[in-house]
């Protein structure tokens, strides 16, 4: 990682796309502008981080902006890591999608969008992934709710359609 | 969507069947309404397996499954030991595990059933000839499991299932408990109700006067 140093030329390169950093336990995260993702991926990229390991989402649910899209990014030669962090909220979950410079972009960003509804612009195919495609909602909101179907076993279903009716 | 079917026949087993041939009554709850002479001998007739040949033909379907192992997580590893060397379903006739549903009886739903994965399980259901029979095995796909939230859907939903086998994951020896009971059920009573269950009107083999 990046050391707290180190983080901090590298926030100072990235200029007014950096909003925070956080320097936690050798781990360095840069807090950035949705509006500059993709950017901000390239200028890491050119400073050595070519690997983009994972994007994931978060829900800060109360906290405002509530949905977040986090970026791991590996640099394979120096044995290094940092990570990219960006906040939008419900009524805006616009973020420009990284799918046509990171390829593995492309199946996590759907991901995102199934669980948590962030919509990535610009990416070639966004649908859901790992619900079925005409499914409302998106599971992994702190305010979806938690469990699932009513259980009916075969030898009862006769009477627990009648009790419905 | 309301389903209307008509209650279940009574299922006449063996023991109470001799009562009523007897000329006695069944008793408590299988106690059907009175019926006299003719269609008392028709009651009879069409519930009872009294039959050698019907006994023959359920004791040979009982004895030769032919699992559809469907394994879908964690119990399908269970599933295999229930096959292996210990604990050999084989002795019983039921080693031949066949990959299609066309030749295959008995599908055992060993794993959690996500709602993608439904509808094709239900047309693997569909594409088996009958008679069939359905186990769900383990926690998940019986009753939700330990999984129970917005991906999974309960087998019993979208197919009948006639045993569930409880566990997570049940261990070899309750998988094979559960199909052995199974094998004594169909033993007793091949159909188990399953056509008014299922409402499958129209894949009979020979022609039915639907009244």
């Amino acid at each position: 990682m990046p050391d707290a140093t180190g983080l901090e030329l590298l926030a100072h390169e990235l200029g007014d796309a950096t909003l925070e950093t956080v320097y936690f336990r050798e781990r360095a995260t840069l807090v950035v502008d949705p509006a500059q993702i993709r950017s901000v991926l390239a200028k890491l990229r050119a400073k050595g981080f070519g690997f983009l390991a994972s994007v994931h989402g978060v829900d800060h649910y109360p906290d405002e902006p509530r949905l977040g899209v986090i970026y791991e990014l590996l640099d394979m030669v120096r044995v290094d890591r940092v990570t990219v962090k960006l906040r939008v909220s419900t009524d805006a979950p616009h973020v420009e999608s990284v799918s046509a410079d990171w390829p593995t972009a492309d199946h996590q960003e759907r991901e995102v969008y199934d669980m948590f509804g962030v919509v990535f612009e610009g990416h070639p195919d966004l649908r859901r992934i790992l619900m079925p495609e005409d499914y409302e909602g998106h599971p992994q909101r702190r305010d979806f709710p938690v469990g699932g179907e009513p259980v009916i076993f075969t030898r009862d279903e006769r009477k627990w359609l009648e009790a419905r009716e | 969507m309301e389903v209307k079917r008509e209650p279940a026949p009574l299922r006449v087993t063996e023991l109470n069947a001799h009562q009523l041939l007897r000329g006695g009554e069944l008793e408590g709850a299988n106690r059907p309404a009175r019926l006299e002479g003719e269609e008392l001998e028709q009651y009879v007739e069409e519930r009872v397996l009294l039959t050698t040949l019907d006994k023959t033909v359920a004791w040979a379907r009982s004895n030769s499954f032919f699992p559809l192992g469907f394994g879908l997580a964690c119990c399908a590893m269970e599933q295999f030991h229930a096959a292996g060397p210990r604990l050999d379903i084989a002795r019983f006739g039921f080693e031949a595990f066949r990959a299609s549903p066309r030749q295959a009886d008995l599908i055992i739903l060993a794993g959690r059933v996500s709602i993608k994965m439904a509808p094709i399980i239900r047309k693997l259901y569909d594409q088996m000839l009958e008679p069939k029979w359905a186990i769900s095995m383990g926690a998940c796909c019986s009753s939700m499991g330990v999984f129970n939230n917005y991906a999974l859907v309960p087998a019993d939903k979208f197919m009948p299932v006639d045993l569930h086998v409880p566990g997570c994951p049940p261990r070899p020896e309750a998988l094979m408990h559960g199909i052995l009971k199974l094998r004594k059920l169909v033993q007793d009573d091949p159909e188990m109700g399953w056509r008014e269950r299922y409402n499958a009107v129209g894949t009979e083999e020979a022609p039915v006067d639907v009244g």
